[in-house]
Formats: C-alpha cells, sequence, structure tokens
C-alpha cells in the first residue's frame, strides 16, 4: 500500500475521529433512552410487584379508604379499552385506507390528513371534554360507554396515521399487479395491499391500544370511575388509570401500594398483548 | 440469430400504419394518442398486431413504447391526469368505448412487469388469485388443476411443485417472472403485454423467458416491449420502432432489422444513437 502524504493522513485521522465521535453521540443517547426505560420497569416492578396477591383480581375497589382490590378496576379497564379499540381501530384503518389508496394527495384528502394529525396532537383531556359535551351531559350521567368513545377518539388518529404510512411502503407493484390482473379497486386493497402491510397495521393498531390503555384524562369526564362492582355501561366505571389517580394521592399506604400494583398491571397487560400478537403473526406467516 | 432464418415468408412491405392480413388482426391501434397532463407522449400511432405472434415495441427510452403497451389494457386509466385519444380495438371492439369495464378488459389482457412482482403470498395463491378473483374455477380440484396447468405452461410446475405453499417472493428473481407469468395465463387471457420483462433477469433467466414467449405465442398474441434489439430479433415475428412518442417503423422483424426503410430505424439498430 501506497503511504498517504502527510496533509491526506492527517486529514485521514480527524475524519476517523469525527466518525467514532458521531458513533458514540449515537450509543450514548440510544444508552441514556434505554437505561430511563429500564429504571421506570425497575421501579414499577420493585413497588408494585409488593402488592400482587389474589386480592387484587377478585376484590373490587375499596370504598372505606383501606384493602380491596382492582378487579372492577381491571375489568372495566378490559370493557372499555376493548370497546374504544374496536370502534377506534377499523374506523383509523378506514381513513388509513382512504388517504393512501383512495384520497391520495386530492384536496379532500389533504383536509382529512392535517384534520387528523391536528386530532393526533390534541391534548387527551380535551377529547375527554368533547366526549363529555355530547355523550355525558345530554344523558346526566358519567358512563362506561362515553368512557369508551373517548378512548375510540384517540386510538383512531393513531391507527390511521400508521395505517397510511405503512400501506405507503408498500410497492406501487402489488397494485399494478392486481390491477393488470382485472382486480377492482377495493379488492387491491382487501386482497392484496393490506396482508401485505398486515404486520405494520398491527403495529399500528398495538401502539393505540397502548397508548389508550394508559390514558386517564378523558375518562376523568367520561367514565368517572367507580369503586363499586358494575359493568353497566349506562353507568360510571372503574378503570386502573383512574383507580392510580385517586389512589396515588391517598394517605393511605395500602391504597397507594394498590396504585403501583395497577400501574404494573397496566403495564405487563400491554407488554403480554405485544408478545401475543408478535407470536401469533410469526406463527401466521410461516403458515 | 438462427431463429431469424426460420421466420414465415416474407411479408409485403408495410408502412408506418401497417395492416397485416384482416382476419388474423388482435390488436388493432388508430391514430392513438397519449396524454400526461399537458405533455403529449405519443403520437398518432396506428399499428395492427396479429393473434398467436409476438410484436415487439422498441426503441430508445422515454420513446413511448411503454405508454403505448399501457394503453392497450387500460392501466394509463390508473394514473392521474393520463388522457388517451384514438381507436384502440381488440377483435374490432373499441376498448375505449363507454360500455367496456376496464377491469374485464384486463381480465382478457395479461400483464408482465420490468420487475417481477408476485404477491407477498404463497406460489399457489399467487397463480390462483386471478382464478378466484373472476370465479374461474368450480371446484377446489378445478382450481388445483388450473394452478397446475398454468405453472407448467409458464415452465415452472417442476422447479415448484414441491413448494407450492412457499412464498412466492422467496423464488429467484426469473422463477418469480414465470411465476407472474403464470398468474397472468391462469385467467386465460387472449393477449399478454410484457413490459421489459427480462431488464431485471440475468442471461439464463433471460433465455428461459425467451423460450417461453416463442412457446406461449401458440396460444397468444404477445406484445413485448424490449431494450435488447437482440431480444426483439429473437423472439418476435413483428417489430415496431418507436422514437421521440412517434411510430417511426413497423414491419415484419427480419424486415426491420435486416432492411429498414427508415433511417433513424438504421440508426438505432446499429447502435448510432439510443
Amino acid at each position: 500500500m501506497k503511504t498517504l502524504a502527510p496533509h491526506t493522513k492527517a486529514r485521514h485521522f480527524r475524519r476517523q475521529a469525527i466518525d467514532m465521535f458521531m458513533s458514540g453521540l449515537c450509543i450514548a443517547a440510544a444508552g441514556i433512552g434505554l437505561i430511563m426505560l429500564a429504571l421506570i420497569l425497575w421501579m414499577l416492578f420493585s413497588k408494585g410487584a409488593a402488592g400482587l396477591s389474589l386480592d387484587v383480581f377478585t376484590k373490587p375497589m375499596s370504598s372505606t379508604g383501606t384493602g380491596g382490590g382492582l378487579a372492577n378496576a381491571i375489568v372495566g379497564s378490559l370493557i372499555q379499552v376493548g370497546i374504544g379499540s374496536m370502534i377506534g381501530a377499523p374506523l383509523g384503518m378506514m381513513v388509513g385506507v382512504y388517504l393512501s389508496e383512495v384520497g391520495k394527495n386530492s384536496r379532500f384528502a389533504s383536509i382529512v390528513r392535517f384534520v387528523n394529525d391536528i386530532l393526533l396532537s390534541a391534548p387527551s383531556v380535551l377529547i375527554g371534554l368533547f366526549v363529555y359535551q355530547v355523550a355525558v351531559a345530554p344523558f346526566g350521567s358519567f358512563s362506561g360507554i362515553a368512557g369508551a368513545l373517548a378512548l375510540a377518539l384517540l386510538a383512531m388518529p393513531v391507527v390511521a396515521r400508521t395505517t397510511e404510512d405503512i400501506l405507503r411502503l408498500v410497492p406501487q407493484a402489488y397494485r399494478d399487479g392486481a390491477i393488470a390482473l382485472g382486480s377492482r379497486e377495493n379488492e387491491v386493497v382487501r386482497k392484496v395491499i393490506l396482508p401485505a402491510a398486515f404486520g405494520g397495521i398491527l403495529t399500528g393498531i398495538l401502539l393505540a391500544v397502548a397508548r389508550i390503555a394508559g390514558e386517564t384524562a378523558p375518562l376523568i369526564f367520561t367514565s368517572l370511575g367507580n369503586t363499586n362492582w358494575s359493568t353497566d355501561l349506562t353507568k360510571p366505571m372503574a378503570s386502573l388509570p383512574i383507580a392510580i389517580y385517586r389512589y396515588a394521592g391517598s394517605p393511605s399506604a395500602d391504597l397507594i401500594q394498590l396504585a403501583w400494583t395497577g400501574a404494573l398491571l397496566i403495564t405487563v397487560g400491554v407488554l403480554m398483548l405485544n408478545v401475543v400478537s408478535r407470536i401469533s403473526l410469526a406463527a401466521m406467516r410461516r403458515g | 440469430m438462427s431463429r431469424m432464418e426460420t421466420i414465415a415468408p416474407p411479408r409485403p412491405q408495410v408502412s408506418a400504419s401497417a395492416r397485416v392480413e384482416s382476419g388474423s388482426v388482435k390488436v388493432r391501434a388508430r391514430a392513438v394518442s397519449v396524454f400526461y397532463g399537458e405533455k403529449q407522449a405519443l403520437f398518432d400511432v396506428s399499428l395492427d398486431m396479429p393473434e398467436k405472434s409476438v410484436s415487439a415495441l422498441i426503441g430508445p427510452s422515454g420513446c413511448g413504447k411503454s405508454t403505448f403497451l399501457r394503453s392497450i389494457n387500460r392501466m394509463n386509466d390508473t394514473i392521474p391526469g393520463c388522457r388517451v385519444t384514438g381507436e384502440i380495438a381488440i377483435d374490432g371492439d373499441n376498448i375505449n368505448d363507454k360500455s367496456v369495464d376496464p377491469v374485464l378488459l384486463r381480465a382478457q389482457v395479461g400483464m408482465v412487469f420490468q420487475k417481477p412482482n408476485p404477491f407477498p403470498k404463497s406460489i399457489f395463491d399467487n397463480v390462483a388469485y386471478g382464478v378466484r378473483l373472476h370465479g374461474l374455477a368450480e371446484s377446489k380440484r378445478d382450481l388445483d388443476q388450473i394452478v397446475e396447468t398454468s405453472l407448467i405452461k409458464a415452465g415452472l410446475w417442476d422447479e415448484v411443485k414441491d413448494r407450492l405453499s412457499a412464498s412466492g417472493m422467496s423464488l429467484s428473481g426469473g422463477q418469480q417472472q414465470r411465476l407472474v407469468i403464470a398468474r397472468a395465463i391462469a385467467i386465460n387471457p387472449e393477449i399478454i403485454l410484457m413490459d421489459e420483462p427480462c431488464s431485471a433477469l440475468d442471461p439464463i433467466a433471460t433465455a428461459k423467458i425467451e423460450e417461453l414467449i416463442d412457446e406461449l405465442k401458440t396460444n397468444f398474441c404477445i406484445i413485448i416491449v424490449t431494450h435488447s434489439m437482440a431480444q426483439a430479433a429473437r423472439v418476435s415475428q413483428q417489430t415496431a420502432f418507436f422514437h421521440l412518442g412517434k411510430l417511426i417503423e413497423f414491419g415484419p422483424t427480419e424486415q426491420v432489422f435486416t432492411n429498414p426503410r427508415d433511417t433513424r430505424t438504421q440508426d438505432y439498430i446499429t447502435g448510432r444513437f439510443g
């Protein structure tokens, strides 16, 4: 190998140093993020796990100030997040399909995209107040269904956005191939584009579910929370985030403990949902 | 170029707006122009392409050959702002008539693209896609039969018969291109459009596709866009030379390559431009 001229050599070392410095910065940033996450999880597990007992899952919240479990909050959360996702996810998917496959760059699509982005970044308390106005005030009662609607409104823009982004990544060649075989527009989307993008869309839905599972503010104005056992959608309904919110500020040590346990349950629940859907997706891929 | 010698007896000299003997005309184009918004990409193209033979469209990049090809199955409809004027008729029927549903037209006019584009589905489901779409199989047995026959015709059966449930994407580029040809012929079209079907393939895969084209022409009217003049000479019976959006010359391949009447054609095939 020929030897480099001195100035080239100096330049070479400087470039190498900058390269290493930049790589170091990126690794440090990733490390900080990871450490923060680990610390949060560590705190959650160490404080939350202590309160885990059968009572948490079998007894409803206490109305007297001590004791009790989280059973009604768990079930309430499952119901509201479940209904919220079942309304929000399909709506969001349809919006995403419209934006990517039908409206594209049309004026109306641009407006929908803009509004969706605003909705996506709107403070969730605002969504709660809106649903309060349309679904609580007129009926004179806080209700589980109002809570579910607020969560659906939060989930929809997340799913819409990720669905559009994922569909835009599907190669145009699939669309051309399907059209050239005589597919109609809806057949191109249903039989080729959506199956091809299924994994990505599922990720978007899971993100949305994870987001709404931890939402507190929109539920305060809609399903209110309930210390009693109730699965009636027209009545106030308990949920884990509201239980955490109420208990974390209480003077009683065992209620504060329950708040930690509730936070742990939400986190583990979302994590499990992710793991299970990843595994089943991988199994489907293998056929 | 040994195949050149086996070409049918020389046809009478034809003009740029050529007609072949009536009765065997499959695709007839008359004064076809294509516009992308304000820009005109194709000018007054008229030519007749016979059934059961291969017509090659050649010319430098941007000459309008792909644009013309895509107007035969109305794929241009899917491009916003694209407008086609003039008449294109298949078996005498104007395909741009209001009564023609482009979706049904495309079931009769298959298309193979430059880059192999199998769907991210199994080999079987790729071939079965159009058959299921158009309800062409009466039973599962029937469907199996159609898939097998199509893969045999596309020369791919022996390579994939043991792994029909494997993803179409797991095949090599040349196999993928034969898979999409099988997918196209499974719905029994009369015409197959090929848009530079070998430009993404290596020479061996290319040779297989060319062999396949040669076999397919006994049943189909094949119209192929190609950048390779050698390929046009090997596989086609008619050749159309496009330049700057205009059809310069159209005639029997042998005549176009050995005795072109237009100097632009001659310059192109001898490599002076393009």
